[in-house]
This record gives C-alpha cells, structure tokens and sequence, in this order.
C-alpha cells in the first residue's frame, strides 16, 4: 500500500481559540439567541442576504468547503447544481440524521450553538433559491429536537427567519422534522423519502436531487456541520477559512473521539491535523498507552480501519486519509487498543448494517446478514482460511452493486479487518482447531 | 424524429435508439437479453433485483440497466467477466435464502429464479448459515403464499397500487426481516388480485385452485377468450385430459394487456359442477333422463306445430348464433332475440359498442360513468380507466352513488344529471371527454329518443367529432355485440324482451338463457340447450345438453367490435352435441335449408354473410352517428346493475367453489377501501 | 434476537380500545400538517405516530394505525410499513421506562456489556423483556450518537452518558425510587469536552 508520508518539518499547534466556529460546542455558554449574538451569529446577516445568490455559491466554492457528512463533495458546487429561477419550490434540507457509529458532532452543534445551524439554513437556503428548509433530526434526539425548536422560535420571534428575513425581503420558513429510528435516512435519498412519509428507502439515480428531490422539487441536502460553518464563512471570508488547514482540505473540522482513549471527546480542530495528535492532546492518549494502540477507524464505522503503523503519521483531512486507503468520513474516530478483540469490533459493525440495511435491494437485504454470521463465527475462531477467503468474497460481492451506499459502507470496514489482520484470525483459527 | 435517435454502442455493436429508452431496453434491441426480476414493463421501476447489472464504460461501478437513461456516445457493455460476476453474486445472493424446495414448488418448470439460476448460479451452496423462514401470509382465497421464497422485488406490491389501484399490499418491515403481506392479512380486494401470481418471478405467490394440480409440461395449452365479461380478455387455458387445470392471460396490449380477471382465471372449477351431461325430458313436472333420439323426436313434433322463439344466453358464440338464426328463418322473422335484458339501441353498431378502443380509455381527461359499475361488470375497463384517473382525469358517477377504486365526483341519480352545471363546465373545457353509458341505464330506456338525445349531448360535447367518437355503451355480456352485428334481435329498440310477449308464441327454445323462466313463458313448451342445470333448465320440458365454450370452437366480438375466437380446449362433457349439429340434424327431419354439414362450413358461410367478422382482431369500422335529434331530451328512469356480485354473475360462476370462497371471504369481510375512502 | 425488539417487529396488534384524538393532539396535527406543502399530508405520518405513541402509553396498536390513516387519509398498509420500519415506533406495549442500551462498537469498546448485565439485573428484565412490575422494557439498540460520552444508554426521551456500573444502578434504582436523575454525563461532564 502506497504511504503518504508526513510532511517533513511540519509543526502542528492546536486551532487558535478565535477561530473555531462553534464557540459554544461544549455548552458552557448560553446556547440560546443571547449567548449566540454574543458569539456573532446574526450580526450581519441582512448584509450577507444582500448578495447576489450566485456569488454567495462561489465565496462557498473559493473557501474550499466539503462536506461534513461523509463525502466530502464541495458544498459550493453541490449548490451550483441548483437550477436557477425555475419557477418551481426548491427546498433545502439539512440532514440531522446523525447515525454512522462514531459520530456525535451534530449533536453539539444542535444543542449547544443551534442559532448558527439556524442562520446557516437561512444563507444556504437563499443561495440555492430555496424558500423553505426541513431539518431532518434523528429522533433519538429528542432533547436536541427541543433545543433546535427552541432556538427557531427565537429566530422566527426576532424576525431573523420567517417573512423578510432579517429584513432582506427573502420569506423563509424552516421546521424540524424528526426520524424514527433508522441509520439508513442519512442517506440522501432515503431522507427524503422519510420526509415525505414513507420508508426511508434510497431512491435510484438518476434522477437526482437537484433536479427532483423533495415533492419531486429541486433539492440540496447538506449535512448540520456543513450548514452551521457557512455563516463564519461568509462573515470571516473564505480566505481565513482556506488559511486553516490545506489545499482541497480546508477550514476546521470536529472530530468526534471514542472508544479506548482515556478521555473521549469531541473537538474542533483544524482539518488535517494528525491523527496522532489528535488522540495524544486531546484525548489524553490511548488507553494502556500509544504502543497498546491496535488500530483506529478514523472516519465513523463505515471508514475501513488503519493499523497502528499507519496511525503514527496519517493527517486527518479528505485527501491524506484516502491516500491510506481509508476516509475521513465524519470524523468520527474511534480508537481500539490492543484489549479489545477488533474482530468484535468489527463484528459489531457487520451487526449494525444488518440492522440498518432497509431490506430494499437484495445484495445489502442478503449479503449484510450473512456477512454479519460469518463474522459472528470470526469473533469465535471458527473460521477456515477459505471460508475468510469467502467473507472477503461476499464482501466484494456487495461492494458497488447496491442502490445506495449501505452496502459499500457494511463491505469495508470488514475487508479493513481481513486486509489489515487476516494472519491474525488465521492463527486465531488455529488455535480453536488445536484446542478442540 | 432523428431529433428522438441517440447513438449507443452494446458490446461494441453501434445501434440508434430512442434516447426515452433505457439502458435494458437499449440492451434488447440489440438482441442482448438482460435477466431481471424486479423488472416489468407494466409497473413502475424498482430497480431492487439489481440482477440487470450491465457495465457502462467509464462508469465505476456496475449500473441497473433497467433504471439507467440513455445518453449520447454510451457503451454498454453487457458479456465482461465483470457483468458476470456481479450477477452471479447477486444470483447467489437470492439463492441463499430461499429454499430449495423447487420439486415440491408449483412455480418450477415456469420459475425466473430457476431458469436464470442455470445461468447466473452456483452449482453448489457457499452459505453455511441458517436459512430465513418467514411466515406465510392470507391473502385470501386465490392467492397461496410461501413467503420464504419470496426475493422481495415488490412487483406484487406495486400492482396491487398501481395496477389494480388497491394499495393493501406493503412491505413491512426491513433488512432480512422485510417482508411482504397485506395488511393485517386481509383478503385482496381487487377483481384482478390473481395478477399477482403471474407477476411473481418466483413460487411466493402462486395459485391457490392450482396448488399440486399438475406441472407446467403436463398441460395442454389452448388459445380462448374470456367470455364471462364482455372485453374479451385473451386467455390460455390449461388443461390435462379432459379437464381444465388452470387459466392465465395472453398478452394483447389493444385489450387486456397482461391480465384478466379473478373471475375467468378462478371459475373453472365451475365448468364442472351441476353440469347437463344427458338429454332429459320433463315427465309428471320431473325432469328425467332422456336420450338424443327420443327428445329429438319430441321435439321435432313439437317443432312441427308450435310457433317458435329463439332466446340467445350471454355466452353463445357466432357460429351457433347464426345457426339458430338460420333455422329461425323457417319460421319468419323477429323470432329471436338476444337482449332478454330489453337492452335499448339503435340500429347502428355504434349504439351499442365501446366506440373508443380500449387502449385508448386512458388517454381521456374526463368520463362520465353513467349507469355503469365498471369494477365489478368489466374490471380490465375499470382498470383502463385507473389508468386514466391516474393521469388526472376526473370521474364523474351517475346512477348509483357506487363504491369504486378510485375518486369519482358523484352526480345524481338520474340521466338527466348529465345536464349537471358542474359536469358541463369540465366537458366544456376537456379535451378528450369520454362517455360510458352501462346496461343498469341502457336495460331501462323505454324511449328511443332517450337513446338519440345521448348521441346529440355526445356531439354537443365534442365526445363525438369526426376524428373520434368517445361515445360508449357497455354491457357486460360476451355475446352481445357480435349477436347483434348479426341480427339475432327483434325489431323493437326499446324493451325489446317485454315486447315479445305480444307475438303469442308457443314454443320456447332458450340458448342458455334463464330468462326462459319468466312468467310471460308461462304457457310455452320450454326447450333448454345448456350446459348447467340452471333455472332455465330447470322450468323445461326438454333439455338438450350442450358444450361449453372450452368444449367447442367459436368466435366472439368483444365490447368494442373486435372478433376473436374461442378454441376448443377438450371434447364435451357427457353427450353434449354442439347446438348447430343439433339444429342441423332437426332441419334434416324437418326438411328445412340447412346447408352446412361441418363446423368449417358453417363458418365459413357465416363470414360470408358478414364478412366484417372474418378479420380476426381488428375492431370493426363504423361511420360514427352524430346529432340526430335536434332537442336533447332524458326520461327518468332509475338504475339496476346488471352485476350486483361480480364472483357470482353467471351459471357458470355460481357453480364455482372458489368464487363461492370469494364471496364469502372477500365480499362478506368488510372492504378495506370501503373504511380507508 | 432484533426480530424482538418492540420497535422492530413486523406484527401489531389491536389494544381493543378505540383509539381517537385527544384534543390537544388535534390541535398539534394541524400545526403538524400545515408544515408540509399541500397535498403532501402523508409527511406527517412520522409525526403523527409520535404523537399517537405518546397518547396511547407509548405503543402503536393497529387502531393508533387506523386512526392515523383517516386522518392522512392514508392507505392503512401504508402507515403499517412505517411503523414497522422505524425502530422507534413501538408495536407492543412497553414498561414506563424504555431502556436503550447502545450495543455499537464506541459503547462496547467502553464496556457497554457490563452495563447491559448491571441493567438486566437490576431490573430483573432480559433483553427485549418488560419487568413483571412493568416499570422497565430493556433493549439493546444500535449507536444512538453519543460516542464520545460512551458506554451510554436512553430511558424514554434520556440521554445516560459517561457510565459505569455503579452510576447505572444508581439511575435504575432512582426511577425505582421515584427520586430525579440527572441527565447526561454521570461523570459531571458538561457535553463531550475533554474532562
């Protein structure tokens, strides 16, 4: 495998106070509109309302902005697929959806600085022409549903949103609407088909949202992170935004850490920061120490695993986690140290696809289930060389014939394993045979 | 034209085609076939087999070719180790789950799933684990259900909400727990649910009559037409020996398309049942077994001095048609009469014809259904319609304030609710208004100008211009229209079977009709030619016993004047004679003109007379009436339904068992569309 | 078994009760449905059977199921296939608490098994169980998205974060007590900050 090596004489410090975005991610601070004034949001929106639609989309493209959700497609050119002056309702919907294991970053955003999801919903969805938005937030996240209300009460009460929007003369309506248990409506597609009332079922493209998405109307779906930077940017430039991190990789990022760290967190940090810093400074390292380290999924469950060696140097941004052969995903890093059987944990996965996959199309209804069993007999030894081979078979069976990207995310993290770990699990094998 | 032509290469092979098509339909022009499952052109695209992966160069990874659109310069690639590959693993995929229970299953040897298996399958299993059970589901009396082998590719489901416009059909569930069901296990509730079992590509949905009846190699298959409503649905009948095992469709898209009703598709048990196998003649106000020669006998004597009538039943053929025509000429005219429903017309063929062809239903942007209850008199036009209801056209109801599958804008009562203000302005602004006037109106009318006054309001309307005439008169009878064409009805338009009564006739000779019962036959001799011991058999002094239509050749004009024929399937119950060569054989003894000696004759002599009849399939071609009556005017009249129970409609259905189950599971149970509308 | 989890059953079934809008539903419907374009009441079928669950002591029972399909006018199979496919719609009676244990790899990896078996036993309830008092409904769940706050688990609309065994017993023995949990981090973290 091709390594990317660290940049040679790099020094990294920690993000600079003043420029993170979310100055109240942990809660210290008044969430609601007092304490977001205080912290800038709405201060001058009805400026930014001011500019031309297209030029807001270009100052989002020139910042170099991907997006937070897992793909990191440019957010400004996602929002130049918009049709323009169609006649027709467009929307924007923010997808709250958050489900992929290892990822908690929404959430604080929602609760604890809501107002600049709220105004970030407002300037996106006037970019795109969209005169209403729908948050769809998962609705495990109840308490964070009531803050989001909240905080959009606040708005509307203020005038921020609703007729006039901060006195633009953009009308402009957002609401809330709450999932039901299921990860698969972080799928774009899926999202909206909840939305309208069904299954959360993808839909197939083409077409796709932007030109038929919700009620069959042109439609962007960003994710909350995505949404709730914009505003800074747009109020610093997007030149302060491309003056953190690297080319194509820019602006700040919240990391959510878990598992064997000795103090689990979740962060903002500039995008690229290594990952090994990540988990040193700010999670007080790994439990039982650097060298118990066994591997990290650095990008939420779906990213496939790097091994310790990788680890050492591997920078946490789009481009430097790919060239690993894993993705930053959603930032959601989730550390296994060398207590833990990572075969469970990759077991443990295979049972979370199974358990999501919504049962439309046949390689990901079938091959979830039995990739899970297999892996079932994995965790205990169980497992011949051949029938790994067939595990690896099945996986690459699954791989890219699906409707949507379910059956990629439950194939990967488990050829992550085989491809990182398999003389591992053979001797595992060998061992159960020689003891029985 | 050029301007709809795209350049596209399949396996290297250059093509032009439609760009509107897609990558499957591409692939198939090209003679390339593509296995699918989920598939079909008659539903909306799924896309979830995902078994039509086909290879688009330059594109990453393998695409559903069934869901892709065409563009300019793709190649597509359908024979690459890759394609290969991935349809194997999505074969192996289905295969997992699902049982191997193909000996035992009645879908094998006409099984999607088995036969791509042969292709895309592995010869042994890899799946070491466990297979899925999954609970089997009613969903009431004709469809049987094996869930586990369901593959999930929602082709039921998707006809039940887009087909047959009853969503009852779902989903439940997710993953590998998903599951197909109705909801809460409740019958289906549509005229056409056996639809299902044909659209299934595996054996989850199969026939429940049918189940370990035969296997598909065992049968005899022979061409018919559904005769127990006046379409005309194209059928295959299936039968082993002397029996008839099963019915599905044949596709014709001008009629039918893909599928017939529960009716034709179940009732054959029915063929069976009470069934006239013997002569009999009526002894002491008994009916007792006779023989051919001596009720011949008596009837040739009676024939000799009585002054006969001819009633036609709704399941007789042309042929036999114009046989009992042609005997009936010895003895006069106005003598036989087919609308024993005093079924009101005109003399053209277009009063009493669907005018609009019935693949042309769905195009209207406005109907009026009038007197008329399409989802239990002629389900594949109540379809046709959906279709069109589907595509925004609004419904309008006059008559009865009817329980339909879809939303209907009711009017009124009466025919003179066509002067509705609100009807008139949508007719106004319509562009393709359709009428479809039905027998519980047409069976009413005691005034002709009624009739005439339809035919202005129709042209006022622009229902009838001269490019087309959207003008309909719906019976639900097969006979009907072709009877007519060729004459067998009397003089009088209105009321024509209460009129009879005038003529003092003495000798009765019903052709399967039971209107032969009625009081105003009284004092006649009865002869009943049949083939169910019906009421008309029942109140007959003779009764001749007779094939039914799977017995016999024949041919048939469906609702909008299409010819088409009926063959025979297997030889008659009992001795039952085929109703010509009895009349033949009695105008031998009575030395009338009967020239033909064979069927072949017959026919031959029929198309001669009425040589529009020959052309197989081609709707017949009419000059369309127009205004003919300068003042538009309705009599009051109030609405009977010629079908109150669309399993039970006739002698045939009523002998069936499974249409008895119908009845009582289906029709008994409260209808889910009754609550949910 | 997941087929066992009340939230992701395909069976429902009637409580023999009828089952109507209480007022104040009535009144929330209508601001529920006027969020969606018209036309496109079906939307606010998710909602509907939140509300419907809330009034009908936290279940969907087949008459919740029609009453909502009248009110969306809604084929019923429809309404049948999202309840079914949400787990978060309950399709049999539940305890008063409906305990959700994260089972997913974050949680786990932090000893979310210690806290399920501290939970089971506490409650006297196996998985997918309700304890006889029917206080306690107990259910392992996928990732409810708290990871940095793991092992974590959900009581009704509760978040629990930052366990152990010892804080969870305190939380189930509390609801047993009637006394106030605190919510959240059990280990006094204010969100997910390094602490």
């Amino acid at each position: 495998m091709l390594l990317v090596l660290k940049k040679a004489g790099e020094v990294q410090k920690m993000l600079n106070e003043k420029d993170k975005v979310f100055q109240n991610l942990h809660g210290f601070q008044e969430p609601f509109i007092e304490g977001a004034l205080k912290r800038g949001s709405w201060s001058n929106t009805k400026e930014i309302l001011s500019k031309d639609q297209n030029d807001i989309i270009e100052l989002v493209k020139s910042s170099q902005l991907r997006g937070r959700g897992g793909a990191g497609f440019s957010t400004g050119l996602k929002w130049s697929f918009m049709p323009k002056n169609t006649g027709k309702q467009h929307y924007l919907v923010v997808n709250a959806d958050e489900s992929e294991p290892g990822t908690c970053k929404d959430r604080e955003i929602i609760r604890n600085d809501p107002h600049t999801l709220v105004e970030g919903c407002l300037i996106a969805s006037y970019a795109i022409q969209a005169t209403k938005c729908y948050i769809y937030i998962r609705g495990e996240y109840h308490h964070e549903y009531v803050q989001l209300e909240k905080a959009i009460e606040e708005a509307y009460e203020r005038g921020f949103i609703g007729k006039n929007a901060c006195g633009s003369g953009f009308d402009f309506d957002l609401y809330v609407h709450r999932g039901a248990g299921a990860y698969i409506c972080g799928e774009e597609t899926a999202l909206l088909e909840s939305l309208e009332g069904k299954k959360g079922q993808p839909r197939l493209k083409p077409p796709f949202p932007a030109g038929v998405g919700l009620y069959g109307m042109p439609t962007t779906i960003n994710n909350v992170e995505s949404i709730a930077v914009v505003p800074t940017i747009l109020r610093r430039g997007p030149d302060w935004f491309k003056s953190i991190g690297a080319e194509n990789n820019t602006g700040t990022k919240i990391f959510c850490i878990s598992g064997n760290v000795n103090k689990p967190c979740t962060i903002e940090e500039e995008m690229g920061i290594p990952l090994k810093e990540l988990v040193e400074k700010h999670c007080d390292g790994v439990e039982g120490g650097w060298d118990n380290l066994k591997a990290i999924v650095p990008g939420g469950s779906s990213t496939p695993m790097l091994p310790k060696n990788i680890c050492e140097s591997v920078l946490m941004n789009f481009d430097d986690l790919k060239a690993n052969g894993s993705g930053l995903g959603t930032a959601g890093v989730i550390v296994v140290n060398k207590y833990n059987d990572i075969s469970e944990v990759i077991e443990r996965f295979a049972h979370f696809y199974k358990h999501e996959s919504c049962g439309q199309c046949t390689p990901c209804r079938e091959g979830t289930g039995w990739m899970h069993r297999m892996m079932q007999r994995l965790v205990r030894g169980e497992i011949s060389p051949e029938q790994i081979e067939l595990l690896e078979n099945v996986t690459k069976q699954v791989e890219g014939h699906t409707i949507c990207a379910l059956g990629d995310a439950a194939a990967w993290p488990i050829q992550g394993l085989i491809k990182n770990f398999k003389s591992e699990l053979i001797s595992k094998y060998n061992k159960k045979l020689k003891a029985s | 034209m050029s301007d709809d032509l795209i350049n596209i290469k399949v396996n290297q092979k250059e093509i032009q085609v439609d760009k509107n098509l897609t990558v499957m339909q591409a692939c198939e022009i090209a003679g390339e076939e593509i296995p699918r499952f989920c598939y079909h052109d008659k539903l909306s695209i799924a896309g979830n087999c995902r078994m039509c992966l086909v290879e688009i160069e330059k594109a990453p990874k393998l695409v559903s070719s069934c869901t892709m659109p065409l563009m300019e310069g793709m190649s597509i690639i359908t024979n690459s180790e890759k394609v290969n590959a991935g349809r194997k693993g999505v074969m192996e995929f289905l295969l997992i789950n699902h049982p191997l229970d193909c000996p035992i299953c009645d879908q094998g040897g006409e099984c999607d799933l088995q036969d791509q298996a042969m292709y895309y399958g592995f010869d042994k299993s890899r799946y070491k684990e466990n297979k899925r059970a999954v609970d089997n589901k009613n969903m009431g009396p004709l469809v049987n259900t094996i869930m586990t082998r369901c593959i999930h590719c929602t082709r039921c489901v998707r006809f039940a909400t887009e087909v047959a416009g009853v969503p009852e059909l779902g989903m439940l569930g997710r993953g590998e727990n998903a599951e197909i069901t109705t909801y809460l296990e409740q019958s289906i509730t549509s005229e056409l649910s056996g639809n299902v079992i044909d659209l299934c590509p595996v054996g989850a949905l199969t026939s429940k009559p049918y189940q370990f009846k035969a296997r598909p190699w065992e049968l005899k298959r022979t061409d018919s037409i559904d005769i127990f409503d006046s379409v005309g649905s194209n059928i295959r009948v299936d039968s082993r020996a002397e029996e008839i095992l099963r019915v599905t469709p044949r596709t014709n898209e001008y009629i039918n398309e893909e599928w017939i009703s529960d009716k034709v598709r179940f009732n054959y048990d029915g063929y069976y049942q009470q069934r006239i196998d013997t002569p009999y003649i009526k002894e002491n106000q008994k009916l007792t077994i006779s023989n051919w020669e001596e009720s011949l006998k008596v009837l040739k004597d009676k024939l000799k001095t009585l002054k006969p009538l001819a009633l036609i039943g709704e399941h007789v053929d042309l042929e036999t048609g114009y046989a009992i025509k042609k005997f009936m000429s010895n003895y006069g005219k106005d003598n036989v009469e087919c609308r024993t429903d005093n079924h009101a017309i005109l003399e053209s063929l277009d009063s009493y014809r669907f005018n609009t062809p019935l693949n042309d239903i769905e195009n209207s942007d406005l109907i009026i259904l009038v007197g008329t209850n399409p989802k239990i008199e002629t389900p594949i036009i109540n379809h046709k319609i959906f279709k069109a209801y589907n595509n925004d056209a609004k419904i309008f109801n006059i008559g009865e304030n009817i329980s339909l599958n879809y939303k209907t804008e009711y009017l009124g009562e009466s025919l003179s609710n066509l002067n509705n203000e609100n009807l008139i302005k949508a007719l106004k602004k319509s562009i393709n208004p359709l009428i479809i006037i039905g027998s519980a109106f047409l069976n009413k009318i005691k005034n002709i100008k009624t009739i005439k006054s339809i035919f202005s309001y129709a042209d006022k309307y622009k229902v009838i211009t001269k490019e087309k005439n959207n003008l309909n008169f719906l019976n639900p009878y097969a006979s009907r229209v072709g009877q007519l064409i060729i004459g067998n009805t009397t003089s009088n338009l209105c009321e024509p079977f209460s009129n009879l009564k005038k003529d003092n006739f003495e000798l009765v000779l019903s052709f399967g009709s039971e209107h032969i019962a009625n009081e105003q036959f009284n004092n006649c001799f009865k002869v009943y030619f049949g083939h169910h011991g019906d009421d008309g058999a029942m109140v007959s002094d003779i009764v001749l016993p007779t094939p039914l239509y799977t017995e016999k050749n024949g041919t048939f004009v469906n609702i909008e004047g299409r010819p088409q024929e009926a063959k025979k399937c297997h030889n008659p119950i009992g001795s039952a004679k085929e109703e010509w060569s009895i009349l033949k054989k009695l105008s031998d003894e009575l030395s009338f003109d009967f020239i033909p000696n064979t069927f072949d004759q017959l026919r031959s002599e029929l198309f001669d007379k009425h040589p529009i009849l020959s052309d197989y399939h081609e709707i017949i071609a009419v000059e369309n009436s127009t205004s003919i009556t300068p003042d538009i005017e309705f009599e009051d009249c109030k609405a009977e339904y010629p079908v109150s129970n669309f399993y039970m409609s006739d002698v045939i259905s009523k002998n069936s068992v499974t249409m008895a189950k119908c009845v009582e599971e289906i029709i008994s149970t409260p209808s889910l569309l009754e609550k949910s509308a | 078994m997941s087929s066992n989890h009340p939230g992701l059953s395909n069976n429902f079934s009637r409580s023999g009760e009828k089952f109507s809008w209480s007022k104040d539903n009535l009144r929330s419907i209508k601001t529920i449905i006027s969020k969606y374009p018209k036309g496109r009441e079906q939307s606010a079928v998710m909602p509907l059977l939140y509300l419907a669950q809330e009034q009908n002591n936290n279940w969907i029972s087949i008459e919740c199921i029609e009453t909502i399909a009248e009110t969306l006018n809604m084929p019923k199979i429809r309404v049948t296939e999202v309840a079914s496919f949400y787990s978060m719609y309950n399709t049999r009676p539940v305890g008063e608490n409906l305990v959700q244990i994260c089972r997913t790899s974050p949680c786990w990896l932090r000893g979310s098994n210690k806290i399920t078996k501290t939970i089971c036993k506490e409650t006297k309830c196996e998985i997918n169980d309700t304890s006889d008092d029917n206080k306690f409904t107990v259910v392992e769940v996928e990732c409810l998205g708290a990871c940095s706050n793991g092992p974590m688990i959900q009581i009704n609309n509760d978040f629990f974060e930052d366990l152990d065994e010892e804080s969870t017993k305190k939380i189930i023995d509390n609801i047993k007590e009637g006394k106030p949990n605190v919510i959240g981090s059990q280990k006094g973290r204010r969100s997910s900050e390094n602490a």
